[in-house]
């Protein structure tokens, strides 16, 4: 059974896709060595629109109205602009309202975009531009190690690791927190109040990795300026041990965070980049591997929630599991040399 | 051109869920029409798969492996029609619930009236009603507009205007979204199915025509204010549904080409299995098939004249569970619950599970929470569902389920259980049958299948039903009752077709059951206390009735109706434990 593998690599090649969610300009060309906050494309986009019923204001037909409006399709004007002018000593007069740009015109009214914001892609992780996609982004590669999440509150930045956790299963509490660790990314373990959040916004960092939050504090953390990203997932799930060895033993390091959305559909996750010089270009990471003895796998369901193990065995046909459920299983032998036996769909190849 | 399914001999089906595919068989053995086997696999339609065909192809080969039958070829692809040396089948039908829910806006012109039919006819396949707009919206033009623009939906809804009615309401309705959909980008552009005044066609055309995607028509679901049609406007919506999903889904353009454009979603292919069944063996009660997966709970009920189907992707046990808090509460979950856990449990659950919608419960502590939490799904969507069943079903009382018999439970969530009994537990406390009810368990989700065949071969559905390919749970005896905790409320007694007997005297708050094998003849004589009623008319009980076995037998659910679990949380856990047992479920 093919299953997708959730990455966690000391050393690889990744390949991410950036792309624009409307079409704009892409600012950066291919070769283009980029940093993780790099701007690789950007666009406008208009945030609110305002609908001019001429006719309406003027008291007169749609046609007429049409002949008397004043502005195009694509004109940008100015707050106070006139749009049309009705006729006699003392002429109704329609303006536009705010400064914008004409989308639509026709059946007496004018439609305009106001409120036009600017909205930058950045490159995420530190790499080299591949390829351009017109108007939508960019194809960016890089060799490092990577630490792949399963939620992230949408956010991207980089700075300097800063590990506060003790072991996998440290709760990182407000006190911690100092003012040395201002700019950096802070490797945090459990997070259990909003305090921590707190204190982290205020230094500022520029991130946080945890292994897990409770459910209650993902509002909380949509509303940080920095990037959150959670390695193992809800409640106090401490971090997977090849996580929290690979990020530990990076202390110090520049990283990129990019705390991006999971979406199931497109495979985008959160992840953690530590770029690392490299003589050669390191394999690609693999997205699905087949579930076989010998393979790193991590629990995604109790028993052994968020442990890793290796594959002993499969097992053949269907197993009776302690719930009395009856499934395709293997057997596992954790990390603490317990060994249990795992619906196959319960785990994940760690990777 | 469809392929005529009437002519060939074996159907191959296949079911996209969200986190399963299955494959399955259906051939003519000794002159009728039998379920042969069946295939599993995990489904690919997310990343980093992206493709659905490919889940497809995996559970065609284990189905390949279990009957050691050719159904691909060298290039994996199904070999349609079957060829001389009896590789392949003849005929495909594909069903599909895996994808995110559709965005969906509905339009209408008044609220209980045209917009309610629209929003009936819109949850009939896997949608997010994202906006709606009616006469009674009060916000200013542009500000619907700019609420459509950010919705992005992926299909716009709209009734209203009784056939020969006012059409200048309508068209003020029509103008914010032609406006919209013509400012979004040209691939993300909604699909508008109009279903209202016929005479509003040509202005539906010109005013949102060239900026939708594709525009749709059919019959008007609200022809005058009394009445609703909505029947024929869902297979135009299921089309609508699957041209969607094959922008969505990579892969699904192949297995509708290898089905010859028999693919359909899965709730309509089970609300067209459901209305074919009420019409077979139409009775005064009604026919109720369940499925709870994680996409989604499909209630589908058929009645004497009306059938409803509901598809709730809200109410699925998948990716859609953190969404589950917004209709309901922790506490609501719990109180299912025969765990003494806090609700922080429950929540961090939901959270999980969402990120991983095809785990299964390992333990026994997490099939607990899993089981309340599936429980409280399906009771919501049946509540919901039973806003638009009919006034004129057969109701004991009007707040109460009404009469259904038979009732089928399908999907993974009914038959992860790893015993009937629990199963059937979770089904009584969310659906809360009464009366007399056969309850079937769809082991192999082929309700859909068999509706998706029934338009093509309408002798396939009729002969698997009957060849004993669903699994038979039982007769339950649900008496509406007030009583006291153990207070005896019924007495029965069975009478095997071996002239052996077995009786039960059942009391309030208490789950009894008697043994009846499937297949196995037997009568039940029921004696009721005054005041209980079991769908005869309170005090009436029944002498000597034929009634069907299954693997749990006859169930008497003494429980009564609503049921009313004790708010002391530890006798409610007590009772919950002591139910499960009743019933085998340990």
């Amino acid at each position: 059974m093919l299953t997708p593998v959730h990455h966690i690599l000391g050393l690889t090649t990744i390949v991410r896709e950036r792309l624009l969610p409307i079409s704009g300009n892409v600012v950066v060309r291919v070769q283009q060595k980029v940093a993780a906050g790099d701007v690789v494309a950007e666009t406008r986009w208009a945030r609110e629109h305002t609908l001019l019923d001429v006719a309406r204001t003027l008291k007169i037909s749609t046609v007429a109205a049409d002949a008397l409006i004043k502005c195009q399709i694509g004109d940008r004007i100015k707050a106070g602009t006139e749009i049309a002018s009705g006729k006699g000593m003392f002429p109704r007069r329609v303006t536009a309202p705010r400064d914008g740009r004409v989308v639509a015109v026709g059946g007496g009214q004018v439609l305009m975009e106001v409120g036009e914001a600017k909205m930058e892609l950045r490159a995420g992780l530190p790499g080299v531009v591949t390829e351009v996609i017109p108007e939508r982004g960019v194809v960016i590669q890089a060799s490092g190690g990577l630490v792949q999440g399963v939620w992230g509150n949408g956010r991207i930045d980089a700075g300097s690791l800063v590990n506060l956790m003790e072991g996998p299963d440290t709760v990182l509490v407000p006190g911690r927190v100092d003012v040395s660790m201002r700019g950096s990314v802070i490797l945090g373990g459990i997070i259990k109040s909003v305090e921590t959040l707190q204190a982290l916004a205020e230094l500022p960092a520029r991130g946080l990795i945890a292994s897990s939050m409770p459910p209650t504090l993902l509002p909380k953390s949509r509303e940080m300026k920095f990037p959150i990203m959670l390695t193992d997932g809800f409640g106090s799930i401490p971090m997977n041990s090849a996580a929290y060895k690979l990020l530990s033993t990076n202390t110090k390091r520049e990283i990129a965070l990019n705390a991006e959305s999971y979406d199931r559909y497109t495979g985008t996750r959160p992840e953690v980049f530590i770029p690392l010089p490299v003589s050669s270009e390191p394999p690609l990471a693999v997205d699905v591997q087949a579930l076989a003895p010998g393979v790193q796998v991590r629990m995604r369901r109790p028993p052994a929630m968020g442990m890793l193990g290796s594959i002993v065995s499969i097992k053949p046909g269907l197993t009776a599991l302690p719930s009395g459920v009856r499934a395709p299983a293997a057997e596992v032998k954790l990390e603490n040399d317990e060994t249990v036996i795992v619906p196959l769909v319960n785990m994940e190849v760690v990777g | 051109m469809p392929t005529s399914l009437v002519t060939g001999n074996s159907l191959l089906a296949i079911d996209v869920g969200a986190s399963s595919t299955r494959a399955v068989l259906f051939d003519v053995i000794e002159g009728e029409y039998r379920f042969v086997a069946s295939g599993v696999a995990p489904s690919t339609a997310e990343a980093p798969f992206k493709d659905v065909s490919e889940g497809a192809r995996n559970a065609i080969q284990s189905l390949q492996t279990i009957m050691q039958k050719t159904l691909l070829d060298a290039t994996r692809s199904l070999i349609v029609p079957s060829q001389p040396d009896g590789s392949g089948v003849d005929s495909l039908v594909v069903t599909i619930s895996a994808g995110p829910a559709v965005k969906a806006i509905v339009v209408g012109l008044l609220k209980d009236v045209s917009l309610d039919s629209a929003r009936r006819l819109t949850e009939t396949v896997y949608t997010r009603v994202v906006d709606t707009l009616s006469l009674g919206d009060t916000r200013k033009p542009q500000q619907q507009i700019d609420s459509i623009l950010r919705a992005r939906p992926d299909m716009v809804i709209i009734a209203g205007g009784t056939d020969g009615g006012a059409s200048r309401s309508l068209q003020k309705l029509l103008d914010p979204i032609g406006l919209a959909s013509y400012l979004l980008p040209e691939e993300k552009r909604p699909a508008v199915l109009f279903a209202g005044n016929a005479k509003m066609s040509t202005e539906v055309q010109s005013l949102v025509g060239s900026f939708a995607s594709s525009v749709h028509f059919s019959h008007n679901i609200r022809p005058s204010l009394d009445v609703e049609d909505i029947d024929p406007a869902e297979l135009e919506l299921a089309q609508m549904f699957i041209n969607i999903r094959k922008k969505q889904l990579r892969g699904l353009d192949v297995l509708n080409l290898w089905a010859g454009g028999h693919t359909l979603p899965t709730s309509y292919a089970t609300g067209r299995m459901v209305r074919f069944l009420a019409e077979i063996y139409g009775s005064k009660k009604g026919l109720l098939s369940v499925d709870l997966s994680a996409s989604s709970s499909v209630i589908a009920a058929g009645f004497k004249k009306k059938s409803v189907v509901k598809a709730f992707p809200q109410f699925g046990v998948g990716e859609n569970l953190t969404g589950l808090l917004s209709h309901t509460t922790l506490e609501d979950i719990m109180r299912w619950c025969p765990l003494d856990v806090p609700p922080s449990v429950i929540l961090d659950y939901l959270y999980q599970k969402a990120l991983y919608p095809s785990v299964i419960a390992a333990t026994p502590e997490d099939l607990a929470i899993s089981h309340s939490v599936a429980k409280q799904a399906l009771y919501l969507a049946m509540q919901a569902a039973q806003r638009d069943f009919p006034k004129d079903a057969a109701f004991i009382k009007p707040n109460l389920t009404p009469l259904f018999d038979p009732i089928i439970a399908g999907g993974s969530a009914l038959n992860d259980a790893s015993k009937p009994g629990r199963s059937l537990l979770l089904l009584l406390d969310a659906v809360q049958p009464v009366g007399i009810s056969t309850i079937i368990l769809d082991q192999n989700s082929l309700m859909p299948m068999l509706g998706a065949a029934a338009s093509q071969n309408n002798i396939l559905p009729v002969q698997v039903l009957e060849s004993g390919a669903f699994l038979s749970a039982g007769t339950v005896v649900s008496p509406v009752v007030a009583a006291k905790y153990g207070q005896s409320i019924l007495k029965a007694k069975v009478t095997y077709d071996t002239g052996t007997e077995a009786s039960v005297d059942l009391k309030y708050g208490f789950l009894e059951t008697l043994p009846l094998a499937a297949g196995e003849g037997a009568h039940i004589t029921i004696q009721v206390g005054r005041g209980v009623n079991i769908g005869l008319g309170p005090g009436r009980g029944v002498k000597n009735m034929p009634i069907a076995g299954g693997a749990l037998g006859v169930i008497f659910d003494g429980r009564g109706r609503p049921l009313d679990l004790p708010a002391d949380p530890v006798r409610r856990r007590e009772l919950i434990k002591k139910w499960n047992w009743a019933l085998g479920g340990g």
